[in-house]
């Protein structure tokens, strides 16, 4: 028999993940890690460092291509088959409407290889926005943001630019916990006409 | 805010501790959750408006939680069956034993639930767990995940479904669902 007291209170919010079964037993338990590892190189009202990245759809993807045309939110994650990471990117799949009502247009970055980011977004169906690879130069993108750990993976960050190439938004997780959509749709509400 | 009620008055596990996935015929009690500011939803669940409800509150001889996510592909892929089984649920000839079906976000935010809901144009309530507290207290489940709750003379809860996974079919699942109320009777 399972017990449970009603509590009149509130409780400390908890961390926790859930995974979904669309990942089975493929995903990686790295267990609890360091919250955050990095200093950030960045802050809002800098130009966003420039870069070009391989996308797993082919080619090379940076934030110049949409400068003057969209917004750009920047999703990096620390690694591909990891639980959190595996049930972030599929939200945002289905919030394409949320993205395109407010001009955006996603990024989302890893420091995995390509054919590592191909067969895990596979899992999670097709992707609507750019997959990038910042494999080689190991993380160089996200050290360029200062958001490189000292293992080796990225932390769990948004990083929000307008168009004329402003950042506007950064937020690094606790890499434990994925970051609230609701927060994102809010600070692109900020910058959106 | 229709249809989505964030967690708030939460639950405590005795002992505290991470435990299993919550096992068929084991017995909940006592779990409490903010009432939902929608007439419509207290309607459904047969609430009043009091601040919060238990399990004991709803008016229903079983109830199916399924726990879901916003992030969750196959969520995602099957929420229109799931919205079908509602569908089903609601045009059974008998009302006999009466059957209700909510959702538990885990993990996700008012935001997301309430994002999740119009996206798939969910009609039965659904609650958001975002600090995990539900979800850990049902022993950390995989998503998407249902649990079936059927009422005893005691007017306790058991579990008579817990399990993994989607569902086949609405039909199927519903005829699962009765043949274990019924205690295969």
């Amino acid at each position: 028999m399972r017990f449970f007291i009603v509590l009149l209170l509130l409780l400390a919010p908890a961390s926790g993940h859930c995974l979904s079964s669309a990942f089975e037993s493929s995903v990686f338990d790295p267990g609890h890690l360091t919250p955050r590892d990095s200093v950030l190189k960045v802050k809002v009202g800098d130009p966003v460092p420039d870069f070009m990245l391989p996308a797993i759809s082919g080619g090379q993807v940076g934030p110049s291509q949409f400068r003057g045309k969209k917004n750009l939110v920047i999703s990096f994650i620390p690694a591909a088959w990891t639980p959190v990471c595996s049930d972030q990117w599929p939200g945002y799949n289905i919030a394409r409407p949320l993205f395109d009502a407010h001009d955006a247009v996603l990024f989302g970055i890893s420091v995995d290889s390509r054919a590592t980011l191909y067969s895990w977004t596979r899992a999670m169906k097709d992707l609507w926005f750019p997959v990038l690879s910042d494999f080689w130069p190991h993380g160089q993108v996200a050290q360029s943001f200062g958001v490189l750990r000292s293992d080796g993976m990225a932390e769990r960050a948004i990083i929000i630019v307008d168009k004329r190439g402003i950042i506007r938004f950064l937020h690094v997780s606790d890499i434990n916990v994925r970051p609230e959509l609701g927060m994102i749709i809010q600070a692109l509400d900020a910058i959106t006409p | 805010m229709k249809w989505i009620i964030p967690v708030v008055l939460l639950v405590m596990v005795l002992p505290a501790m991470a435990m299993d996935p919550v096992q068929t015929g084991e017995k909940l009690l006592g779990v409490s959750l903010e009432t939902p500011e929608s007439r419509e939803t207290q309607a459904y669940l047969g609430l009043s408006a009091k601040p919060a409800f238990t399990m004991d509150d709803i008016d229903a001889d079983v109830v199916i939680v399924e726990i879901f996510s916003m992030y969750c592909p196959h969520c995602q892929r099957e929420a229109p069956m799931i919205n079908q089984f509602h569908d089903l649920l609601l045009t059974r000839k008998t009302s006999k034993p009466s059957i209700k079906l909510m959702g538990i976000g885990a993990g996700n935010s008012s935001f997301e639930v309430d994002y999740f809901r119009k996206t798939y144009k969910v009609a039965f309530p659904l609650f958001a767990d975002g600090d995990f507290v539900v979800h850990k207290a049902l022993g950390e489940v995989r998503t998407p995940y249902f649990i079936a709750l059927s009422r005893e003379p005691d007017r306790s809860w058991k579990v008579v479904l817990s399990r993994p996974g989607g569902i086949e079919s609405p039909e199927a699942f519903l005829s699962t669902i009765l043949e274990l109320a019924r205690g295969g009777k």
